[in-house]
């Protein structure tokens, strides 16, 4: 190994390191830094031209200096140079100041990507391997549009040397996730399949990445993988612990080969072809035998190795849910886990349990382990692994086990960390709701979790339970009873005052008879607890008042009393004084059967799915959109008050009014069929940030290249819903032929559009109004646009006036650049206070590639000899749709023009088609789009038929303009 | 996949960060601190997996020093641990002596010699030569490319970085 004080000559780098070294002060090591940055750039500034070893030396004391934690911001050119040499030891120093120094976006990259050109072709491995090195740990776009066509090649070469190989196969993986389009799949793509046969395993190792994360962009494409894979794996776990010699990690042959080639199988369903299919059961029953055989080693290493790929068959027998039996092994083998001794392993097989516990096969299996967990929950150090705990509790719980499981959960929430309390109770809400053969049961573990964590209950939970109280009239009177109760106590939450006063004011008649419940003490009850309460559930207790004033004409003047008295009625919170004004005078002129059909019990909900689910999903749902549509719902149903026994407001009397919508689940049903959504990758950096709503520019359809992230690690999580942005997707297509108009619209806000676009540039105003009388406070509008969009689209947009008054508009300029072919839309996130409530919402913005087309007119002749040209079957995308609009001529005409081609007239010889034809400019290139559109009237059908020179352009343009029929 | 790795010393200095997706220069100093907040206050009786944001950092402690992966939740945490080890074992022969290393990572105060699998020291003073320090990036990228293991063979690894030594 290298001898330590090597004569590579370096000895003014060496001595400036230790100089470093015994800086005895930050100061010091600041000074000798800038004395040092100043010699080199007065080197590199000199005349004399600096020779190889010398720029060598001074890029190095530069990377030197960055990887201590300083900044260094020149030197890059000198670097680049660098590659330029032939001494490996420049090069190489070179090609490492630039991988961890030079961003994506540098100017420099031109002049890389010519060195890198020349090292890709010099046929020695060793460059060929920096260079390789060198795109796949920048992977910008430029590098893929410089070698996307040339890696695949250098991969299934036969003359490729392996390490080259597998170089190659992760750098094409990192530009194939950067730019997908520009990695186009070929004829190379059955090559890269059979990679999975080579006989160098690193070889196998690397080009199995490439795979499956091809596979699951494409897996038509890649279908046979699966049988090349299944017979890769069964020969290394049938292999002596010793035959695969290098790959043997501690005595188990290859571990990550077989978890990644496990991780591939896990693409595609079981495979069909019963000889393959068998072949892998006897893979995964050798797995899980080998799990039970002593072992091989006592070092951590070895099990962890040999775990690693059980952990991840198991996964694969959770991912196919076909064969019982191996279903029922693995959760015998998880549950020997749970009580092992490693932490590590605990946790992991209370994870994977979970999974395995929304199988039918092995549901079963896994409640037999309730106890072992029940202990976890009470026992284990790790707040980790007490997570996983309740979330494996939370997915074996079916009725027979659901009384033990929530009274566990409401033991364990007494003492739980904070940091998962909420998550806790919605999953106590979510239980007791599911499995309540007796509502009673229901009624008492809620009022449990209030007392028990009330600060953790949120709205939707106690919105749940008094809905469900007023659909079943069966527990109305044991409620009332209850609560009341419940209330009797010296403290008691402020939630339970809501839910008390909510429910006695609709039930509190049920217990009048019984006089330690008599009208008065109830009402004195209630009363106690006013001045205590915020503003929102002393409101709350109004309308009880009011509707105990109908309830029990007897204590009517107590209540009218309390109503008329100053700290109501000059109440200095607005709504609280006119809520007693208001009350008083119709306690007063109003006679009883008005007040009878004012006041009347509330009516049934409709029956729909708990919004508690829904915000378990949304805390739960790493990766995915929260439900915006929701959270706007419910935050205005909250604004309207609604949450009150009654609405005086007439409409309320004998149909739920929409502000009455307690739970505000009108729209965005959520499917529990759903699949997990992909998230994906490219949203990293916003899903980064901490913002929730960062996450939402997951737009339906968008091209995500990322290896999915599949997150169903627990029921709750694989019961997502679709993810979507908001359900504008409907305003978002009418902007596709339109440049202006209304974007959004809700009870607070409105969103306005005004845009003009010119060749690739565009500038769009966007109009925010703020439709309440009340001040927005901290108004920030953000313009997201995703990792993959980023590179294609320019947008700059200034800051707007935090304050947004009543009434008030305030607008926003965002400036365009298209700079190439783009699918997604970015996302305009909105967020602001809005009275006591932080309102956050996202949109799709309306900036479409189509929105940069230029009309071309042309003659019939030139039209169809391009549309010839364009007849490669990658530039040609067909779509045939159902009308959704009426089928209507002179629409269908002005469409096409609002689209941005120009509509050629007498062109098609068939006189009711309509063909268009235009360029697409974005900052690097100019693509031609020629377009046919074939109505049938008599189907109702159109055919639409996009040519392009560019496939993505021809896909999304043809994506865009079938939405508009 | 995975998305970076850093090597950070107890007192959150980072020794060597890789980052396999685009973060800009804040956000990268956001998370070094972030994953040395969340992964130092755990002790021998946590597991070696962390979640973090919408992923999951697998770390695995040397000495004074935190090997940390963050990878997709997805992702085989045991694999990764394990890959973690091998990546240190490869380090450990190559650097022969605790005093490389340390060289190359500055720990050798935290360290003590106390690491078996590291072996002792006998050199006093050495400067190191900057070829050292380019080494674990070269090491890095031979066994990690692009978010994805790329070797796993410890002899296939020492093998080609023999090969490059020879080069210099």
């Amino acid at each position: 190994m290298p001898a330590v004080s090597k004569g590579d000559g370096m000895r003014g780098l060496a001595v400036f390191i230790s100089d470093i070294r015994n800086c005895k002060s930050k100061e010091a090591e600041i000074k000798r830094i800038n004395k040092e940055l100043a010699n080199i750039r007065s080197k590199f500034k000199g005349d004399k031209a600096l020779d190889g070893y010398s720029k060598k030396k001074y890029v190095c004391k530069l990377l030197f200096i960055f990887l201590l934690g300083h900044d260094i911001d020149f030197g890059h050119m000198e670097a680049v140079n660098l590659l330029s040499s032939n001494r490996y030891t420049e090069k190489q120093i070179g090609y490492l100041f630039i991988s961890v120094l030079v961003n994506s976006n540098s100017e420099l990259i031109r002049l890389i990507n010519n060195a890198i050109k020349n090292d890709l072709a010099s046929r020695n491995p060793t460059f060929m391997g920096l260079a390789l090195h060198c795109i796949a740990n920048v992977g910008s776009r430029e590098m893929a549009e410089a070698f996307a066509g040339e890696i695949p090649k250098i991969l299934v070469a036969g003359d490729t040397m392996d390490s080259v190989k597998q170089s190659a196969a992760l750098c094409l993986l990192r530009l194939y996730r950067t730019s997908p389009d520009l990695v186009p799949m070929g004829d190379w793509t059955s090559r890269v399949v059979h990679l999975l046969n080579d006989q160098h395993l690193g070889v196998v190792t690397a080009a199995t990445s490439l795979i499956t994360t091809l596979a699951q962009k494409n897996p038509e494409e890649f279908k046979t993988s699966v049988s090349l894979a299944v017979s890769r794996l069964s020969r290394i776990v049938t292999s002596a612990s010793t035959d695969l010699q290098d790959y043997t990690y501690y005595f188990v042959p290859a571990p990550w080969l077989s978890v990644k080639l496990l991780r591939l199988l896990q693409c595609y369903p079981p495979p069909e072809d019963p000889a393959v299919r068998g072949r892998l059961t006897e893979c995964l029953e050798t797995i899980l035998n080998k799990a039970q055989e002593p072992p091989k080693s006592k070092k951590v290493q070895h099990s962890n190795a040999k775990n690693a790929v059980l952990f991840e068959a198991i996964s694969l027998i959770i991912h196919h849910d076909s064969e019982p039996n191996l279903l029922v092994r693995a959760c015998n083998q998880l549950g020997q886990f749970l009580q092992h001794r490693e932490t590590n392993l605990r946790y992991l097989a209370l994870e994977s349990m979970c999974t395995l516990a929304s199988s039918e096969f092995s549901h079963e299996a896994v409640k037999t382990h309730i106890e072992t967990v029940i202990n976890a929950l009470k026992t284990e150090r790790d707040v980790s692994v007490r997570q996983r705990a309740v979330d494996l509790l939370y997915a074996m719980c079916d009725r027979s086990n659901a009384q033990q499981i929530v009274a566990e959960m409401l033991n364990y929430l007494e003492t739980a960390d904070y940091s998962i309390r909420e998550e806790i109770v919605l999953k106590v809400a979510i239980l007791a709701e599911k499995y309540a053969v007796d509502y009673t049961w229901y009624v008492d573990t809620i009022l449990n979790l209030i007392r028990i964590a009330g600060d953790y209950v949120s709205e939707e939970v106690w919105y749940r339970v008094i809905q469900i109280v007023i659909n079943r009239d069966d527990v109305q009177g044991y409620a009332a009873k209850t609560v009341f109760e419940a209330l009797q106590a010296p403290a008691c939450h402020e939630n339970l005052v809501k839910v008390g006063g909510y429910i006695l004011g609709e039930f509190g008649n049920l217990i009048a008879g019984d006089p330690r419940s008599s009208p008065l003490i109830q009402f004195n009850l209630l009363h106690s607890k006013f001045h205590l309460c915020s503003v929102p559930t002393r409101a709350l207790l109004l309308s009880t008042y009011i509707k105990f004033v109908n309830l029990f004409p007897e204590i009517k003047t107590t209540i009218q009393d309390v109503l008329r008295s100053d700290s109501q009625l000059k109440n200095a919170d607005v709504e609280l004084q006119q809520r007693a004004v208001e009350y008083l005078r119709l306690s007063t002129i109003a006679s009883t059967d008005i007040l009878a059909t004012v006041l009347e019990e509330m009516p049934p909900f409709p029956e729909r799915e708990s919004s508690i689910l829904a915000k378990l999903k949304k805390k739960k749902g790493p990766g995915t959109v929260t439900d915006l549509e929701e959270i706007k719902k419910e935050r205005s149903s909250d604004m309207n008050g609604s949450a009150e026994p009654a609405s005086v407001n007439a409409s309320a009397v004998s149909t739920p009014s929409p502000s009455a919508d307690l739970l505000g689940l009108g729209a965005a049903p959520l499917t529990n069929s759903a699949p997990p959504p992909s998230s994906s990758g490219s949203l990293l950096v916003d899903v980064f940030s901490d913002s929730a709503s960062a996450v939402a520019p997951l737009a339906p359809g968008s091209d995500d290249n990322f290896a999915s992230p599949d997150l169903a690690s627990s029921e709750v999580v694989s019961e997502e819903p679709a993810d979507t942005v908001h359900d504008a997707d409907e305003l978002f297509h009418k902007f596709v032929c339109k440049n202006n108009g209304v974007l959004f619209e809700n009870q607070l806000l409105q969103i306005g559009l005004k845009s003009e676009f010119r060749q690739n540039l565009g500038r769009m105003f966007i109009f925010y109004g703020n439709k309440t009388s009340t001040q927005f406070l901290n108004f920030t509008p953000t313009v997201i646009c995703s990792d993959d969009l980023q590179p294609s689209l320019n947008l700059q947009t200034k800051p707007v006036d935090p304050t947004v008054d009543g009434g008030a508009q305030v607008q926003q300029v965002v400036n365009i650049e298209c700079v190439s072919d783009f699918m997604e839309a970015p996302i305009l996130n909105i967020q602001f206070r809005y009275g006591g409530t932080f309102q956050n919402l996202s949109v799709k913005l309306p900036i479409t590639l189509n929105k940069f087309f230029q009309p071309t007119e042309m003659s019939s002749q030139d039209f169809f000899q391009r549309w010839k040209q364009l007849s490669n079957p990658k530039q040609e995308v067909q779509n045939i749709f159902k009308a959704k609009h009426p089928m209507d001529a002179e629409i269908t005409k002005a469409k096409i023009i609002g689209f941005g081609s120009a509509l050629l007239e007498e062109v098609d010889p068939n006189p009711a088609n309509f063909v268009g034809a235009g360029i697409i400019h974005t900052k690097t290139t100019q693509i031609g789009c020629l377009l046919r559109l074939e109505p049938n009237l008599q189907a109702q059908m159109y055919r639409l038929t996009l040519r392009t020179s560019k496939e993505a352009v021809s896909q999304r343009l043809c994506e865009l303009l079938s939405e508009q029929f | 996949m995975i998305r970076f790795i850093l090597i950070q010393n107890r007192a959150g200095k980072t020794r060597l960060a890789k980052w396999y997706m685009q973060f800009d220069d804040d956000e990268k100093q956001k998370l070094i601190e972030e994953v040395h907040a969340v992964v130092t206050v755990r002790d021998a009786k946590h597991t070696n997996f962390v979640e973090f944001r919408n992923f999951k950092i697998i770390y695995r402690r040397y000495a004074g020093l935190y090997f940390c992966i963050c990878v997709d939740v997805t992702d085989n945490n045991l694999a990764y641990l394990e890959a973690i080890h091998n990546f240190v074992e490869v380090l450990n022969e190559y650097f022969h002596n605790v005093c490389e290393l340390d060289l190359v990572f500055n720990f050798y105060k935290n360290l003590g010699g106390n690491l078996g699998f590291l072996g002792s020291s006998h050199h006093l003073q050495v400067y190191p030569t900057m070829g050292q320090m380019v080494t674990v990036y070269t090491v890095v990228d031979e066994m990690f490319l692009a978010g994805e293991i790329r070797e796993t063979s410890q002899t296939k690894v020492l093998k080609q970085l023999l090969m490059l030594q020879s080069l210099e």
